[in-house]
């Protein structure tokens, strides 16, 4: 049985078929890659994952347990961390806080032992901050502790995002156009971070990418989608030779 | 200019990050705690009161400014407070206990408030929360087995460990401010907590937190639950000083009052609970002083300028009459806080901030040092 599987997934609005019947699965360990046009449903999937939305149909299965009808919160207990296309950070809080918050999966303490800030408070928040450390250190963060969000680049935003998912130490990181936005020398750093993280930490990779060349060097497989269904599905080059991804491509 | 070297986790931890705030700190305290002997009556029952809006302030930044969920039915909390208090009094509950269930009863109440409030955002959270405040207001004045209606309630002196607290007394001040200090004390806890966190993701990005496993739902009935309670506090302190309380006291002006001291305070940080409780509670006897004694400065300044004693006690009159016309204070309110909100988003205390900048970087600051950049605009947001 596979990692993470996608079973017939379908997301429909009224006529329009976003995601039809996608079926796909993930392996421990690698980094898929889902391609695509604009609006093949890529981000739907993601969203499909992660619960904000609801399938019309089809099942979600992690690690052997079907998570169709988890509630979101509790994706993220199970270990699935994910960034978005349009950074969704937490803008007037620091970097540190909005790292913290990735922690918040792994927080046990009570309301009233907050209140008081009891020694066990102190101990787990200091852990919760060792942690955090260790991704900053990780992704070259260093300079940017203390600072708003709200004052730094779109470049560091996009790996803060990255940071905040890894902090919750997921087993599963669903990477929703990781390069969007960045310059050459900044997609060049994302690519060695998303290889690190298959090698370094172990974690599995599920992104989704337009940057052709970041895919090729970084992914074990990909899927091309169009119009919500599957085009192909296989090694990178594979994939892009496919006639139907040319031609979704070049609308030939 | 300080900089600070971190050499351990704790020094992110600790609510002093260095010894200057110790000192600072310590020297309002000592103040604040000498006061009863340095201020006049007058000024020690303002004192209180800055307190009590103080407490209620810390409240509503919890929910509005940390959790994002704006209200505009703080007092209907603080009236659930208040007449809890002065009800379970008639039953010769000693104070701690009915203060204790003062604030539980409110807490709870809160909590309920903040279900329907699950689906609601922005303008229609503030509606809904006026609504409830409405209905609280009604219930106030129809339950008369419990409330005793329009004719309010009497509230007996408060009574700490069958000593006799007279509302005007240095003790009952004392009382307040350690409620005051206690409330600001566990706030600051909460908030470097995990739970102040997932307010506070909650405040900038509901799908963020979601995604991080932040049971939006749960935590926004917390902070309600929370910022009710402390509200419910307040209002038995409240209670106290007044000594009589009605309906008519816990109307939507209060509330509004409320959210001035947040937004004229600064809703970023807990400083601007009590900066804007002082201004909201010194601005009343300002606004009555200049009442009062403006029409005669003004005929003054007129005749001054050759205007005939007839003249001049003509303008007096006119501006007498125009200083007393109903609802003059409430429009006062709302030009100050629209120059707030125009030219000062962050408050007193962000003004305090840029001021202190000021001195640190002399001669370097520079005007745009607090500018934000607008640049990156989010296009589609998820909800």
């Amino acid at each position: 049985m596979s990692y993470f599987r996608a079973e017939n997934l379908s997301l429909h609005f009224g006529g329009l078929k976003a995601v039809d019947a996608v079926s796909f699965a993930v392996e421990r360990g690698e980094i898929l890659s889902i391609i695509g046009p604009n609006g093949a449903g890529k981000s739907s999937i993601f969203n499909l994952i992660s619960r904000i939305y609801r399938p019309t149909s089809g099942r979600i299965f992690f690690e052997d347990q079907d998570i169709t009808e988890q509630p979101p919160y509790d994706i993220a207990r199970l270990g699935i961390a994910r960034t978005f296309q349009n950074i969704e950070l937490f803008e007037n809080a620091s970097v540190l806080s909005n790292l913290l918050v990735g922690r918040h999966r792994h927080s046990t303490t009570q309301l009233w032992q907050e209140l008081l800030f009891l020694p066990s408070v102190r101990a787990s928040e200091k852990v919760h901050r060792r942690r955090v450390e260790q991704v900053i250190e990780f992704l070259d963060l260093e300079p940017y502790r203390d600072k708003l969000i709200s004052g730094l680049p779109y470049g560091v935003r996009k790996v803060i995002e990255l940071a905040r998912a890894l902090c919750s130490e997921p087993k599963l990181i669903l990477l929703d156009e990781p390069s969007s936005g960045l310059n050459v020398e900044e997609t060049d750093d994302m690519s060695f971070w998303i290889r690190d993280l298959k090698n370094e930490l172990g974690v599995t990779v599920l992104m989704v990418e337009h940057d052709m060349s970041l895919v090729n060097r970084v992914s074990d497989r990909v899927i091309a989608l169009n119009y919500g269904r599957v085009l192909a599905m296989g090694s990178p080059a594979e994939v892009q030779q496919h006639p139907d991804v040319v031609a979704a491509y070049l609308g030939a | 200019m300080r900089f600070l070297f971190k050499i351990d986790y704790e020094d992110d931890i600790k609510l002093f990050p260095h010894s200057g705030y110790i000192v600072s700190y310590g020297i309002l305290l000592a103040l604040l705690l000498i006061a009863p002997h340095l201020l006049s009556s007058y000024l020690m029952s303002q004192l209180v009161f800055v307190c009590i809006y103080a407490i209620v302030g810390v409240a509503l930044l919890i929910l509005t400014g940390f959790t994002g969920q704006a209200s505009l039915g703080h007092a209907a909390f603080l009236a659930i407070g208040a007449y809890t208090a002065a009800y379970l009094q008639t039953y010769n509950v000693p104070f701690p206990i009915y203060f204790l269930v003062a604030g539980a009863l409110t807490g709870l109440i809160g909590a309920m408030v903040g279900f329907p409030a699950l689906r609601l955002t922005g303008i229609y959270l503030v509606i809904a929360t006026i609504s409830f405040a409405l209905i609280v207001e009604e219930i106030l004045a129809r339950w008369e087995s419990v409330t005793h209606g329009n004719e309010g309630m009497r509230v007996k002196t408060l009574s700490l460990l069958g000593v006799a607290v007279p509302r005007d007394s240095p003790t009952f001040y004392y009382l307040c401010l350690a409620v005051l200090v206690l409330t600001i004390v566990g706030t600051l806890n909460l908030l470097r907590s995990p739970t102040g966190r997932a307010f506070v993701a909650i405040r900038d990005s509901e799908t963020a937190a979601r995604s991080m496993g932040v049971n939006v739902a749960l935590y926004k009935v917390k902070s309600f639950a929370i910022s009710a309670a402390i509200t419910g506090f307040a209002g038995v302190l409240f209670a106290h000083k007044l000594s009589f309380i009605s309906p008519e006291m816990f109307t939507l002006q209060l509330s509004i009052e409320f959210i001035i001291v947040i937004l004229i305070g600064g809703t970023f940080s807990l400083h601007g609970a009590v900066l804007g409780a002082i201004f909201i509670v010194m601005i009343d006897p300002f606004l009555t002083y200049l009442k009062d004694d403006l029409p005669g400065i003004i005929a003054g300044i007129a005749a001054t300028f050759g205007a005939g004693p007839h003249i001049a006690a003509n303008i007096q009159s006119k501006v007498a009459a125009f200083a007393s016309l109903n609802g003059l204070k409430g429009a006062i309110y709302g030009i100050i806080i629209v120059l707030f909100v125009l030219f000062e988003p962050l408050g007193l205390y962000g003004r305090w901030l840029k001021i202190k900048l000021f001195f640190q970087l002399f001669p370097l600051y520079k005007r745009a040092t607090f500018k934000r950049q607008k640049i990156y605009v989010k296009s589609e947001r998820n909800r």
